[in-house]
């Protein structure tokens, strides 16, 4: 039995000792500064790699998750069932001719691929993404996402001001809207949870969650819907694709961009969409913790299953228009955001913490409020179901002959 | 508070925008997001298919007609059919007719199967809806691949009945195509109709008034949709249509989303032509005996059916040679194309493609 838990916390902290042996190994020969210096750069590199080398299967997971949902295969001819098949796109996109539109401003223009990209790699900083597996436990955690996530937003900006397209400009104009409005639900229903955690370390969210007992998503239902809904807002992705559009605006930012430059976007699109994935997992599903399986392999576990909703909900779901976009946002995430804040407020002063009777308060707190919401401003009588008039044709009587 | 300034754009759309359903063009003229004038550009797609019809023989025009609506190649073919028929006088034999009809209205299903899948591609369910209903095109054109040798091109009816009798396998195929059909609508029905952003997004969108729709001379499920019942299956009937129950399904508002509640209740009626149609189907001839030179009297003739897009029309003189001498093509997506701008005008540029969608053009048959 102990061997087996042995074994278990062995594989458990494979990549946290791997890290203590590597700087071992460096101390002997280095100065201490050195040997910080090497590790941050080395944990850097991880990271990095990490974020690029996902991008290859989550590329292709995505495609062939959307395939099934699509009633065909997906990519199955490059690699065994297709794997390979993120690769090939890339070498396809690296060898292209690297074009700028002789009417665009040419260093903003250049620029703006990196920028959107760069944020993306600095929120993977902060996910533990396993037991004591945290790149940066930064005390202000979840504000420094927060701040980081909508340096994205200027990247956009950027690409679409610049290419001089009137595509990527109304893209531009309808990116800015979008993730500012959508950022402040998405800030708001997590603010909720930092209310009973009385933290912004991502570390000690995930803490609070082991003394809970329980995932907040149990605690939070609400908060947990309204973040996955703005943050998904957040990453332009569909229903809320709007500043890509294809069927209206082409493209819309990265129409101009193609090759490399392109690939950069949809790095950053990718990367972007699983991080959300990852902070939900975090704020809300219990982070890394979970029976049996080691701790990374909880938190992938738990981030793939929300990243196959994010895939669900595209193959699903038509796009919003860009005028009952931003309704949604101010008039229906925002005041239930809102209220969600103060509901829970409320609970917490009135119920023990750390106990099973307080979450069982906030769920009920929870249940009764969604259902007052829905009775109240979408009562389900009130929709009107419309239907098409039937005009009868009646058959004229045959002579038989 | 004074009125903000602001200046409009042009925007250009198409010809290769992916939401133009081919080779259209639009020249937008926007607000910020809201469309204040559309100009449809067409002719892209012009291919001298009216001319070249005065130069082919009378039989040659039949394949040249899948030209057209190239989704929907049976219609075009019983509507050309039909008025050489009307012209020369020849009455097809009772099987052929009825082997028509099961065909064209197999061919109305296939149409708005493409039509609703387009119609939600525009609306942003990127391919989803489409491939579930592109499954069930598929079945149609196996069926006319078994039956014509061809699956998009058929060159399956001929003056004086169909090229040839249904293979023994096309009955049975076709029975079983029609009784699961109704059951994957009711998904298909589950999975859009319903929907919230659906609806959102189609309700009260480019709404096309019973008047403007007359006025701007629509037809098809566009104008039913606008109220008014007007089939030309019902109100002139063709070929055997007046042997057939069915209804027709007309909107009340005459926005998108009766387009797409007319084209799903269209498709349901088609199922019950079918049905009467596989019943009644009688042995006997196919055809009038084939004739390997066919000269139409002198004359002239005009005959419409009720395509799957609307009224759809050949206009046709013979001088008594073995080619027409006028070969002219009223065309239903050409005309219902004349109210875009109409209903566009207020809208928001992503209304734009989901009116186009829900107009259902082909561009092979508006620029001909």
């Amino acid at each position: 039995m102990e061997s087996i838990q042995g074994i278990l916390e062995f594989v458990d902290q494979i990549f946290v000792n791997m890290s203590f042996w590597l700087s071992s190994q460096l101390a002997n020969f280095l100065p201490e500064w050195g040997v910080t210096l090497v590790m941050m750069f080395a944990t850097v590199l991880v990271l990095i790699f990490f974020g690029l080398g996902s991008i290859i299967w989550i590329n292709v997971f995505e495609r062939k998750v959307i395939g099934r949902f699509q009633d065909r295969y997906g990519p199955n001819r490059f690699g065994p069932w297709g794997l390979l098949q993120c690769v090939a796109d890339m070498v396809k996109l690296l060898t292209k001719e690297d074009i700028t539109p002789t009417q665009a401003d040419r260093l903003v223009y250049n620029l703006a691929v990196i920028v959107p990209i760069v944020p993306t790699f600095l929120i993977l900083a902060v996910l533990p993404f396993g037991r004591g597996m945290v790149a940066a436990d930064l005390s202000i955690g979840f504000l420094y996402i927060v701040a980081v996530g909508s340096l994205g937003t200027i990247g956009i900006f950027m690409a679409s001001w610049s290419s001089r397209n009137k595509y990527a400009m109304l893209s531009g104009l309808r990116t800015v809207a979008q993730m500012i409005s959508y950022e402040i639900p998405m800030v708001l229903s997590v603010v909720g949870v930092l209310l009973l955690v009385g933290s912004l370390s991502m570390v000690s969210i995930v803490e609070a969650q082991s003394q809970w007992r329980l995932p907040f998503v149990v605690l939070q239902p609400l908060a947990f819907v309204l973040y996955f809904t703005a943050a998904i807002a957040e990453v332009n992705r569909s229903p809320f694709d709007l500043p890509e559009g294809e069927s209206e605006i082409v493209a819309g930012y990265h129409i101009e961009y193609g090759g490399i430059k392109f690939a950069m976007f949809l790095l950053a699109e990718y990367i972007n969409a699983f991080s959300i994935c990852g902070i939900a997992t975090t704020v809300f599903l219990g982070g890394w913790q979970g029976p049996i399986l080691p701790s990374w392999a909880w938190f992938f576990i738990k981030a793939y299953f929300l990243y196959v909703v994010l895939i669900w909900l595209r193959g699903t779901l038509p796009r919003l228009r860009v005028d009952q976009l931003m309704n949604f946002a101010w008039k229906t995430l925002v005041p239930l955001a809102l209220a969600n804040l103060m509901i829970t407020a409320l609970v917490a002063k009135l119920v023990p913490h750390n106990s099973l009777v307080g979450a069982m308060a906030f769920l009920a707190a929870n249940v009764v409020m969604i259902v007052g919401i829905a009775l109240v401003k979408y009562p389900r009588w009130k929709r009107e179901k419309r239907e098409v008039v039937l005009v009868p044709r009646t058959a004229t009587p045959q002579a038989k002959s | 508070m004074t009125e903000l300034k602001t200046e409009t754009v042009t925007i250009n759309m198409g010809p290769q925008h992916p939401s133009t359903h081919g080779v259209f063009r639009l020249i937008l003229t926007v607000d910020g997001e809201t469309v204040v004038d559309v100009e449809p550009v067409v002719g892209y797609l012009h291919r001298n298919h009216e001319k070249i019809g005065e130069k082919n023989n009378w039989i040659q025009n039949t394949p040249f007609t899948d030209r057209l609506d190239y989704i929907s190649p049976m219609s075009n073919e019983f509507a050309y059919v039909l008025a050489v028929e009307k012209l020369a006088e020849i009455e097809p034999p009772e099987r052929a007719k009825y082997i028509r009809i099961i065909m064209v209205e197999l061919n109305r299903i296939v149409n708005h199967m493409v039509a609703i899948g387009f119609l939600m591609n525009e609306l942003g369910c990127f391919f989803t809806p489409m491939f579930y209903c592109l499954r069930w095109r598929e079945m149609v054109v196996d069926m006319w691949e078994m039956t014509a040798g061809s699956r998009m091109m058929p060159n399956y009816f001929w003056i004086g009945g169909v090229a040839a009798d249904l293979p023994p396998a096309f009955l049975p195929q076709c029975r079983e195509f029609v009784d699961a059909l109704p059951g994957f609508i009711d998904e298909l029905e589950r999975l859009i109709t319903d929907n919230e952003i659906m609806q959102m997004r189609c309700k009260d969108v480019g709404v096309l008034p019973p008047d403007v729709a007359i006025a701007y001379g629509c037809t098809g499920p566009l104008l039913r949709a606008s109220g008014v019942p007007y089939d030309i299956r019902r109100a002139e009937p063709y070929s055997i249509y007046d042997r057939f129950d069915f209804d027709i399904a007309v909107g009340t508002v005459g926005d998108v989303y009766d387009r797409y509640l007319v084209r799903i209740a269209e498709m349901r009626q088609s199922v019950r032509i079918l049905e009467q149609a596989l019943r009644d189907l009688p042995e006997g001839e196919t055809s009038t005996p084939k004739k390997k030179k066919f000269v139409a009297p002198v004359g002239d003739v005009y005959h419409r059916i009720e395509a799957p897009k609307g009224e759809l029309g050949f206009y046709l003189v013979s001088d008594g040679e073995t080619s027409p001498y006028r070969y002219k093509i009223r065309a239903p997506s050409f005309v219902n194309l004349q109210a875009l701008p109409y209903m566009c005008r207020g809208g928001k540029i992503a209304d734009v493609v989901v009116v186009i969608g829900s107009i259902d053009l082909t561009m092979g048959e508006v620029d001909r």
